[in-house]
Formats: C-alpha cells, sequence, structure tokens
C-alpha cells in the first residue's frame, strides 16, 4: 500500500517542477531546435526542387542550343550555297561584260586604226602630190640645164624618194 | 566502444553500490538470521524503492553514509524546515526532532508529530494492532531523493537542449556532436509520435509538450538505472502527475466532436445510458494506465535487479560465504541481462507514454469525418 500511495510533496515538487521544465524548455530549447530544423527541411526540399528545375533547365537549353545549332548549320549551308551561286553569277556576268567590253575596244581600236590608216594614206596621197609637183618642179628646172645634170637630179631625187 | 565501456562501467558501480548498500544490512541482522539461516531482502528492496529524506550511499544506522536533504514541512503551526541529518539515520520513530515547540519523528521515511514519551520499545510512535502508525502526519514538503532526482533531470534536459539549440545558431543549422544525437530523438518525436497520432493539420501545437515529456521520463528512466539510487518514475506520485498533465492537455485540447462521442455516443437510443457512463468512465482509465504501465514497469526492473543481488546475501544467510562466491557469478549474469533489458525499458517506457498521450490527444481533437 505504501508503494501506491502518492505523497504530496512529490505530487508538489513534480507539477511545478515538470510544468517549470515545460515552458522553459519550450522557449529556450523547442522552439529554436524546431524553427531551425524546419528552416533546414524547407531549406533541402527548395534545394531539391530548385536542383530539378535546373535540370530541366538545362534539358531544355540544350535541346535549345541543339536547335539554334542545327538552324545555324542550316542557314550557314543556305548562305554558303547562296554565295556559291552569287559567284558564279558575278564570275559569269563579268566574264560577258569583259568580253563585251574587250569586243567594243577592240571594235574602237580597228575603227582609230582605219581612221589613222585613211588618215595616212590621205597624208601619203597629199605628200606624193607635193613630192610629184616637186620633182616635176625640179625636172622641169634640170631639164633647162643640162642633160647630164638632169639624169643626176633624177637620180638623186630617185634616192630621194627611196629614203623616204 | 566508448559506450559499451560506459555502460558496464555504469552496470559494475551499480551492482557494487548495491552490494555495499545490502553487505551491512546482512551483519546487522546478523542475530536474526542466525535463528531463521535466511535473509528477507524485502527490507533493503522497500527502502530503495521508496522515496526518502536523504540520498544513501551505504553503511546502516549511525554509521550510514548518506546526503541529508532539507526537510518542509506544513505543520499545525506553519511552516517548518531542518536538515534530514537531524534524526541522525533514524529512521523507526526513536529520534525526536524539536521545532516550535512540535516534536517530530520519523518511521520508514514518514514524519509523524512524535508522541510525548517514548514507549517501551524507546517508539515515539504508537502503533494500532496491525502495526500501522496512529499518530498523525505534518504535510510532507521535503526536498527528497526523488525531488533531487527531479531537478538534477531539470537540470541535464536544460543543459542539454540549451547547448543543442544554441548549437544551431553558431554551426549554420548543421548538427554536430551533441545536436547530432539528440536531433533523430527530436524528429522521432515530432514525425513518428505527434505526427503519425494527432494528424498532418494540428500536431504543431502539442509538439513542445510531447518532447518534453518525453525527454522528462526518459532521463528519470535513465537516471534510476544509474548507482545514486533514484527511483523517481518508478514513484506513483511522479507518474501520476505526468498522468494527470496528460489529461488536463486532452481535455483542454478536445473538440466538440470529442465531447459529442462522449455524451451522445453514436449508439441506438436505448444503449445510450449504458454507454455515456463507460465513455466517462473512459476519459480517467486511460491516464490511469498510463500512470500504473510506467510506475509499475520502472519499479518493477528496480525490484527484479536487486531481487538478483540479492540472491547473493540469501545464499551467505543460507549457506556460508562459499556459497555466496559461488552463487555470484550467475546473480551478476543475471543482472547484467535484466539492466540491459532495463536500458531498453528505459526508452521503450519513456516512448509509450509519449506515444499514447499523443493517441489520445489525437483523438480529443480528431475532427468528425
Amino acid at each position: 500500500m505504501e508503494l501506491v500511495t502518492p505523497s504530496i510533496g512529490l505530487i508538489f515538487w513534480t507539477t511545478l517542477a515538470f510544468v517549470t521544465l515545460l515552458l522553459l524548455l519550450r522557449k529556450f530549447a523547442w522552439k529554436p531546435i524546431l524553427t531551425a530544423v524546419n528552416a533546414r527541411e524547407e531549406n533541402i526540399t527548395n534545394a531539391l526542387s530548385a536542383a530539378e528545375e535546373a535540370k530541366k533547365e538545362m534539358a531544355n537549353l540544350t535541346a535549345s542550343n541543339e536547335r539554334l545549332l542545327n538552324e545555324a548549320r542550316e542557314e550557314r549551308d543556305a548562305l554558303m550555297k547562296e554565295a556559291r551561286e552569287m559567284k558564279a553569277e558575278i564570275v559569269a556576268k563579268a566574264k560577258e561584260e569583259a568580253q563585251g567590253e574587250g569586243e567594243k575596244m577592240i571594235a574602237s581600236a580597228k575603227a582609230t586604226i582605219e581612221m589613222e590608216r585613211k588618215a595616212a594614206i590621205a597624208d601619203l596621197k597629199n605628200q606624193v602630190a607635193t613630192l610629184s609637183i616637186d620633182i616635176a618642179e625640179k625636172v622641169v628646172k634640170g631639164t633647162l640645164t643640162g642633160d647630164d645634170k638632169q639624169k643626176a637630179l633624177v637620180n638623186e631625187l630617185v634616192e630621194e624618194v627611196n629614203l623616204n | 566502444m566508448l559506450k559499451k565501456t560506459t555502460l558496464l562501467t555504469l552496470l559494475f558501480s551499480f551492482v557494487l553500490t548495491l552490494a555495499n548498500a545490502s553487505a551491512p544490512a546482512v551483519s546487522e541482522e546478523h542475530s536474526e538470521k542466525e535463528k531463521s539461516g535466511s535473509y528477507n531482502p524485502v527490507p533493503m528492496i522497500m527502502h530503495h524503492i521508496a522515496d526518502a529524506h536523504e540520498i544513501h550511499f551505504w553503511g546502516e544506522g549511525e554509521n550510514a553514509f548518506s546526503i541529508p536533504l532539507p526537510v518542509i514541512l506544513w505543520t499545525n503551526n506553519g511552516l517548518v524546515t531542518f536538515m534530514a541529518s537531524e534524526f541522525h539515520h533514524d529512521d523507526a520513530g526513536h529520534h525526536v526532532v524539536e521545532r516550535k515547540g512540535m516534536k517530530f519523528t520519523r518511521s520508514h521515511g514518514k514524519i509523524y508529530y512524535a508522541n510525548e514519551y517514548a514507549d517501551s520499545h524507546g517508539s515515539f510512535i504508537s502503533h494500532d494492532v496491525d502495526g500501522h502508525s496512529e499518530n498523525a502526519k505534518p504535510l510532507d514538503f521535503s526536498i527528497t531523493k526523488s525531488v533531487v532526482g527531479i531537478f538534477v533531470t531539470m537540470l541535464i534536459l536544460l543543459l542539454i537542449f540549451g547547448s543543442v539549440a544554441r548549437s544551431y545558431k553558431t554551426n549554420g543549422g548543421i548538427p554536430r556532436k551533441l545536436t547530432g544525437w539528440m536531433e533523430p530523438l527530436v524528429i522521432f518525436v515530432r514525425d513518428d509520435i505527434a505526427k503519425a497520432n494527432i494528424g498532418e493539420a494540428k500536431y504543431k501545437k502539442f509538439v513542445p509538450f510531447l518532447l518534453s515529456i518525453f525527454f522528462f521520463i526518459l532521463v528519470l528512466n535513465v537516471l534510476g538505472l544509474t548507482p545514486l539510487g533514484f527511483n523517481v518514475t518508478g514513484n506513483i506520485a511522479v507518474t501520476l502527475v505526468l498522468a494527470v498533465i496528460s489529461l488536463i492537455v486532452t481535455l483542454i485540447s478536445a473538440n466538440k466532436n470529442y465531447w459529442g462521442h462522449i455524451f451522445n455516443p453514436p449508439v441506438p437510443v436505448l444503449l445510450k445510458p449504458l454507454m455515456i457512463p463507460i465513455e466517462i468512465v473512459g476519459i480517467f482509465t486511460k491516464p490511469f494506465a498510463l500512470m500504473i504501465r510506467l510506475f509499475a514497469n520502472i519499479t518493477a526492473g528496480h525490484i527484479v535487479i536487486l531481487s538478483l543481488i540479492s540472491l547473493i546475501f540469501i545464499a551467505q544467510a543460507g549457506s556460508g560465504t562459499g556459497m555466496a562466491w559461488g552463487v555470484s557469478p550467475a546473480a551478476f549474469a543475471l543482472t547484467l541481462f535484466i539492466f540491459v533489458l532495463e536500458v531498453l525499458v528505459a526508452f521503450l517506457q519513456a516512448y509509450i507514454f509519449t506515444l499514447l498521450t499523443a493517441l489520445f490527444v489525437g483523438m480529443s481533437v480528431e475532427e468528425h469525418h
């Protein structure tokens, strides 16, 4: 019976001690501990979801990178092709133009030459006429002075002509 | 490894303390035993189980080594205080302490108003035919052995969890050392006891209370396994207070649904007169079971360990010292086994008390569905 008879003093002290302990621990231990643990758990959850998010984003980025790369490659190919075509076109055009120009130049050169030739012929004709007149003049003058002298004159003149 | 060594040291010192405490008892009561040829371990065990006004280490009577504790009495003439050493280790009503014109004497750990004169046996207490004391008792608010145990527990808990709480600030929220050991227990109570039984929505409010009650009981249980001789959670007054607090928390947090189940149980009308009283009694049987369970488990553990140690002295009284040495290894092995079991029980009972409290609270805050 002794064992199961609670004593008033111990009831009093236990109540006082436990209630005090509960209040003190709640304020100075459980609250900070639980807050810290909760904060950390939240942190971990957040970090995990953030990592998951980052992973997804990474995959997205990779995919979009791949796409961009492909697009760029295609664009490059198209550009190259276009450039090549353009080059061929330019070259062809240039060739054509050069040919046209050359022909024109040749034609103009030919025309010039022709003109020059005609001018030269005209000039020659003039000179021949002048020369003929000169010769005739000198022949007429030589005849007037002697036979030998005429012959010598004629030779001289002929030689002069040859020289020209 | 370190833990094992500590545990063994603890056990050895415990066994040695008990052996020390019991040995003189054998020699003192030698004359009685000589006749009967037997040793009665009950007084020694009861002495350990019961609360006391001093912390007793070894020796008997005037030769006892013990730490006296303050005696605080609320008497007919008001408050009276003195140290327990004034009884001079007397526990049979033979020594009288006089204060404020009143005389006090102590018998079997209880303090009585002493008679004017001693009887023929030198006792200042008169007994009835069954040997019970007839004298009146002042209200005893002494700082007894168990109260010291409770204060020590308070101090331990405040120191441990105060430093754990501080460590979160300095360590950047990373549990290390002591915090690393304590945090799993805290989280266990929070998740597996509070959250599991009260429910996600309402458990938060009760976590500090459940944590307090869990660690309070746990440390007191473990303290009872040290050689200091505390038996606090094996004291009915302590478990009574804990059970009543658990009941109060349950009732305060109870909602309409809970009271509805008690005063208007969902049974046919004819059964209601039967069910309502049962439900009302049910409110009180739950904490009552909590009280008895903790008290009985811890007390039984102490009694079993002390009984096994007593085997040695029973053997000595019955068949001499040689037999006592022969019995010792077996008694020691059994004690070791029970002691390890008691370590488990210390944790288990703290867990069960907290779990059931959480369960009752969970029932009282449960919403209708």
